[in-house]
C-alpha cells in the first residue's frame, strides 16, 4: 500500500512541497524526495536556498511557510529534486544587534549545521573563488553504505597501541610510492594498511577529518613565499562532513564513501579509527571572522557571548562553542552519534575538552551535562572517549577530568615526566607513577590504568627526533617570528642544536630515541604512538607545523632506509608489548602477591636488586613485573624486568633473582655497541644471571621465562 | 544514455554507452531489472562508459543485489582505468567481477556451473 505522504500539498514555483519532519535535523532522502529540518531559536523566518551543483547563483530559494514551522524547527519536504546535483543552504532573518549577541544577516546564505557532505573545497588546495556568495555548500548523502559484516572492533582499552596520524601528511610525500591521485587521502591510507599492520599498532588517530578550509587565515611564507594554510584542520566548518580534500575522489563528491571503504578495511586489518574531534570552537572565528552558518542562524546559541555582545575565547581561537547550552549540547550527541552508527567510528578525542565542562559563561561545571550525556549514551557505549583535558583559558583536568567512569585523558604529565627523566633530570619518584599508568592520578578515583593515554609526543610540540636534537622551538617558518607554540618542551639536543655529523652525538640521539620508546612500549597505560617517530622524522626543530603543507609535515617514507634500526627497534617494542599481557593490565598494581607467586605484582628495584633509591636526582631504576600477576592472574605471562639508566655514567645493575627453572632473557639493550633488539620469542639468554652492566643513559629489557 | 542488449548462448549481454549519472540511472536500473530472473547471467559492458558518479554507483551495486538474491551472476568488462579506481577507493568494487574484455567476461561466466 502506498503511503499518503509520497504526495506534495504545496508548491513554489515549480516545486511541490510538503510538511516535513522536524527530526532527523539535517537533509534526509525520503520517498519522493528531500525533508530539510533546520531549528533557530530566534529567526523570525527562513528560506530554503538551492543551487545546482557549482553553480554560482541560486536555483531557487523557496521560502517556509509558516505551517511548515514546528516550534522552532523549519521542516519540509521538496519532491522531485535531482539531490545528487544539488546544493542547498538557508537564509534567514532575525534580530541584528552586537550586545543583545544576535547576527541575523539576510544577505548571508547559510550552510546547515547538519549537513553531510560540504562542496566548496572539493580539491585539497585548489583556491576558491573568493567572488562566490556561498563557500561552503550543503549537499545530499545517501548514507546507505554495504557494511557487510563490520562493526566497531571494541579492542579492550589496555590493549590499544594508537598511532596518531595527519591524513594528508601520512602520504602526500612522493616517497610514498602510492598512485598519484591517492596521495594525502583517505584512499592513500588505504594503500599504507600493510605498513600500519607490520608496525603493530591497533588503533589510528586521525587529525581532524570533518570539513574545515584550509584557506582560512591562509598567507605567504614571509621567508619562502609559499603558501601557509589551516594545515592541520583544528578548525571545523561542518561537524557532520568529511573534508572533501582528504578524498581521492572528493572530486566527484564521494568522501563519505572513500572513508568508510577506509574504515572498513582497517577494521578488517584490526585496527581502529579513533578521530580527533574539535567542539570547543569553530571556523567562524571573532567579531571579524566569516559568517559560515552557526553566527547566522542562532549566534546567542551557539556561541559563549559576553555580557557585551564579544565572543568568549577559551579556545585560542576567537570563539568558544557554548556546549553546555542544550540545544548545543544535543547536535554534539547527534554527531557523534552519526560517526559512530554511520561510520563506524571506533572512538573520539576531544581537542581542549575542557571547554566542554564549562557553563555558558565560562564557569567549570562540577557535573557537566554534555560530558555525561556522552559517557551515558547507549550509541556511544562501546565508543573510546578522550580528553585533551585543558583548555586554552587555564583549565587544566589531567587527573581530575569529568570522567562517569568512561572517560581517558591525553595524559600530559606522563609526557613531561618521561621528558624530563631522558634527559637526565633524575625524576625516579615521576617516572615511577608514569610506568604504573600513573596511580597518582586515577588509581584513587577507581579509574584504570588505561585512563591513561600515555605519549611522549604529539602533533604539538617537537616529533621524537627533535626532542633529542633542539634545545629550543625553531618556528621561524611559521611567520611569526617564532613566538608561536609551546616553549615548555623539556627537550635536550644531546650536545649540539639542530643536524650534526657528529657521529656520538647522533648515536646518543638514537639511543635516546629507543629509550623513549622502550619505556612508552613498558607502561602500564595506553601508548599514544606520533606518525614518523618510528622512522626518526624531523621537523628542522619547528614544534608548532599547523600551517605547513610541505617536507617539513609530510612523512618521508625514505626515513625507513635511513632510520631501518629504529624503525626495527619500534616494531620489536610493540610486538613485545602485544605479547605481553603483564604489560597491559586492566586494573592498577596491589603491591602485593595475591596469587602466591612470591613476587608483589611489581617491585622496584635500583642498581642494587630489591633496594631503590627514591631521592630526586638519582637517575637509575629497575622494575620487576610477576607474571603470575598478568591481568590480575587471569593470565600467565613471562617475568619482566626493564632497567632504566639515565646517568652519564654506565652502571652495574644487580638483578633480583627468579623463581628456580627461570632464566633472564635479554630481549632488548639500547647501550650494546651492536644495538641489540630481538623479536618475542627469540630473546637470548642472559649468560650473567645475576647482575647486567647497564650503558650510560640506556635502557635494558629482561624476559624470565 | 544507450543501451544494447544481445543475447550470447545462456548470457545477456548488456552494452552501455554514456555517463551513469542521477538522470539516466533509472532507465539502467529499469531496464536490467526487467532482465533478472533466477540464474540470470548478466555482462555490463561499460566500455563506453566515461563517467559514474555515485548515484550511478549505487545504481550498479542495488542491481548487483537484485540479480545476487536470485542466485544469478553479474560481470563488469571494459572500465576504465579511472572508472576502477574510484570504484576501488570507494568500495564498490569488491562487489564486482571485472573483466577487460567481453571475451574474458563470458569466459568467465560460461565456465561456471
Amino acid at each position: 500500500m502506498e503511503r499518503i505522504d509520497i504526495h506534495p500539498t504545496h508548491s513554489h514555483e515549480n516545486f511541490k512541497l510538503r510538511l516535513g519532519r522536524p527530526q532527523p535535523f539535517g537533509a534526509t532522502i525520503v520517498p519522493g524526495g528531500v525533508n530539510f529540518s533546520i531549528f533557530s531559536s530566534h529567526a523570525t523566518s527562513c528560506s530554503l536556498v538551492l543551487f545546482k551543483k557549482h553553480a554560482k547563483a541560486p536555483l531557487a530559494e523557496i521560502p517556509f511557510p509558516d505551517e511548515f514551522r514546528i516550534g522552532n524547527v523549519y521542516c519540509m519536504v521538496v519532491f522531485d529534486l535531482d539531490y545528487e546535483n544539488l546544493e542547498y543552504g538557508y537564509r534567514m532573518d532575525g534580530p541584528n544587534n552586537f550586545q543583545q549577541g544576535h547576527w541575523f544577516d539576510p544577505s548571508k546564505i547559510l550552510l546547515d549545521p547538519y549537513a553531510k557532505i560540504i562542496g566548496g573545497r572539493d580539491v585539497w588546495g585548489v583556491v576558491p573563488d573568493w567572488e562566490d556568495i556561498y563557500h561552503h555548500r550543503g549537499r545530499i548523502a545517501f548514507d546507505d553504505f554495504d557494511w557487510g559484516n563490520d562493526r566497531a572492533l571494541e579492542i579492550p582499552p589496555e590493549d590499544q597501541i594508537i598511532y596518531e596520524m595527519h591524513v594528508r601528511s601520512f602520504t602526500r610525500h612522493e616517497s610514498s610510492g602510492i598512485k598519484e591521485n591517492h596521495r594525502g587521502t583517505f584512499a592513500g591510507i588505504r594503500d599504507k594498511i600493510p605498513y600500519l599492520k607490520e608496525l603493530g599498532i591497533n588503533a589510528v588517530e586521525l587529525m581532524p577529518v570533518y570539513e574545515f578550509d584550509e584557506f582560512e587565515n591562509s598567507r605567504p611564507n614571509p621567508q619562502t613565499g609559499e603558501t601557509l594554510y589551516n594545515y592541520w584542520g583544528y578548525s571545523t566548518v561542518g561537524f557532520f562532513s568529511p573534508k572533501a580534500g582528504y578524498a581521492a575522489t572528493g572530486k566527484f563528491g564521494m568522501q563519505v564513501d572513500e572513508l568508510k571503504t577506509l574504515v572498513k578495511e582497517l577494521h578488517k586489518n584490526g585496527i581502529e579509527v579513533i578521530l580527533d574531534v574539535v567542539f570547543n570552537h569553530t571556523a567562524e572565528g571573532n567579531e571579524r571572522g566569516p559568517t559560515i552558518s552557526f553566527r547566522g542562524i542562532d549566534n546567542k546559541t551557539y556561541y559563549m557571548m559576553t555580557p557585551e555582545g564579544y565572543y568568549f575565547n577559551f579556545s585560542g581561537c576567537g570563539n568558544t562553542i557554548n556546549c553546555n547550552n542544550p540545544i548545543v549540547r544535543n547536535i554534539v550527541l547527534d554527531c557523534l552519534r552519526y560517526w559512530a552508527a554511520e561510520y563506524h567510528i571506533d572512538g573520539f578525542r576531544f581537542d581542549l575538552a575542557s571547554i566542554l565542562g564549562r557553563d555558558p559563561w565560562g564557569y567549570p561545571l562540577a557535573n557537566p551535562p554534555l560530558l555525561e550525556s556522552l559517557a551515558f549514551d547507549p550509541i556511544l557505549a562501546k565508543c573510546k572517549l578522550i580528553a585533551e583535558a585543558w583548555d586554552a583559558g587555564g583549565l587544566y583536568q589531567v587527573g581530575s577530568f569529568p570522567a562517569y567512569g568512561r572517560w581517558a585523558e591525553w595524559n600530559g604529565k606522563f609526557r613531561d615526566g618521561i621528558r624530563k627523566f631522558i634527559k637526565g633530570d633524575g625524576t625516579v619518584g615521576q617516572i615511577a607513577q608514569c610506568l604504573q599508568g600513573s596511580p597518582n592520578l586515577y588509581a584513587w578515583a577507581g579509574r584504570a590504568p588505561a585512563t591513561s593515554i600515555n605519549f611522549i609526543t604529539a602533533h604539538d610540540g617537537f616529533t621524537l627526533m627533535d626532542l633529542v636534537s633542539y634545545n629550543h622551538k625553531h618556528n621561524e617558518a611559521n611567520g611569526e617570528n617564532n613566538n608561536d607554540g609551546s616553549n615548555d618542551n623539556d627537550s635536550w639536543n644531546c650536545g649540539w642544536e639542530g643536524a650534526t655529523d657528529d657521529v656520538g652525538i647522533n648515536a646518543l640521539r638514537r639511543r635516546q630515541i629507543k629509550n623513549a620508546i622502550a619505556i612508552l612500549m613498558v607502561s602500564q597505560g595506553v601508548p599514544m604512538l606520533l606518525m614518523g617517530d618510528e622512522v626518526g622524522r624531523t621537523q628542522n626543530g619547528n614544534n608548532n607545523t599547523y600551517c605547513h603543507d610541505n617536507e617539513l609535515s609530510w612523512l618521508d617514507w625514505n626515513l625507513q632506509t635511513k632510520n631501518a634500526e629504529i624503525l626495527e627497534f619500534v616494531k620489536h617494542c610493540v610486538a613485545f608489548r602485544r605479547s605481553h599481557p603483564v604489560l597491559r593490565n586492566p586494573n592498577h598494581f596491589r603491591n602485593q602477591d595475591y596469587v602466591g607467586s612470591g613476587y608483589a605484582d611489581i617491585t622496584w628495584h635500583g642498581t642494587k636488586a630489591w633496594n631503590v633509591d627514591w631521592s630526586d636526582g638519582n637517575r637509575a631504576i629497575a622494575f620487576l613485573l610477576c607474571g603470575k600477576h598478568a591481568k590480575q592472574g587471569t593470565v600467565e605471562d613471562n617475568y619482566i624486568y626493564v632497567a632504566m639508566n639515565m646517568h652519564w655514567q654506565t652502571q652495574w645493575f644487580e638483578i633480583p633473582g627468579l623463581p628456580p627453572s627461570l632464566q633472564w632473557h635479554v630481549f632488548a639493550n639500547t647501550g650494546a655497541v651492536f644495538a641489540s633488539n630481538y623479536l618475542p620469542g627469540t630473546e637470548p639468554v642472559l649468560e650473567n644471571q645475576s647482575g647486567i652492566l647497564v650503558g650510560d643513559r640506556s635502557v635494558v629489557i629482561l624476559v624470565g621465562k | 544514455m544507450d543501451i544494447k542488449l544481445k543475447s550470447v548462448g545462456e548470457v545477456q549481454v548488456v552494452e552501455l554507452h554514456g555517463d551513469i549519472d542521477a538522470s539516466t540511472a533509472p532507465d539502467i536500473t529499469k531496464f536490467v531489472s526487467d532482465l533478472v530472473k533466477t540464474n540470470i547471467r548478466l555482462l555490463l559492458d561499460m566500455t563506453k562508459v566515461p563517467y559514474m558518479s555515485s548515484a550511478g554507483l549505487r545504481t550498479l551495486l542495488s542491481l548487483y543485489r537484485q540479480i545476487t538474491a536470485k542466485q544469478g551472476k553479474v560481470i563488469l568488462v571494459g572500465l576504465s582505468e579511472e572508472l576502477v579506481d574510484t570504484m576501488s577507493v570507494t568500495g564498490f568494487l569488491d562487489f564486482f567481477v571485472t573483466k577487460s574484455t567481453q571475451e574474458e567476461g563470458l569466459a568467465n561466466l560460461t565456465q561456471e556451473t
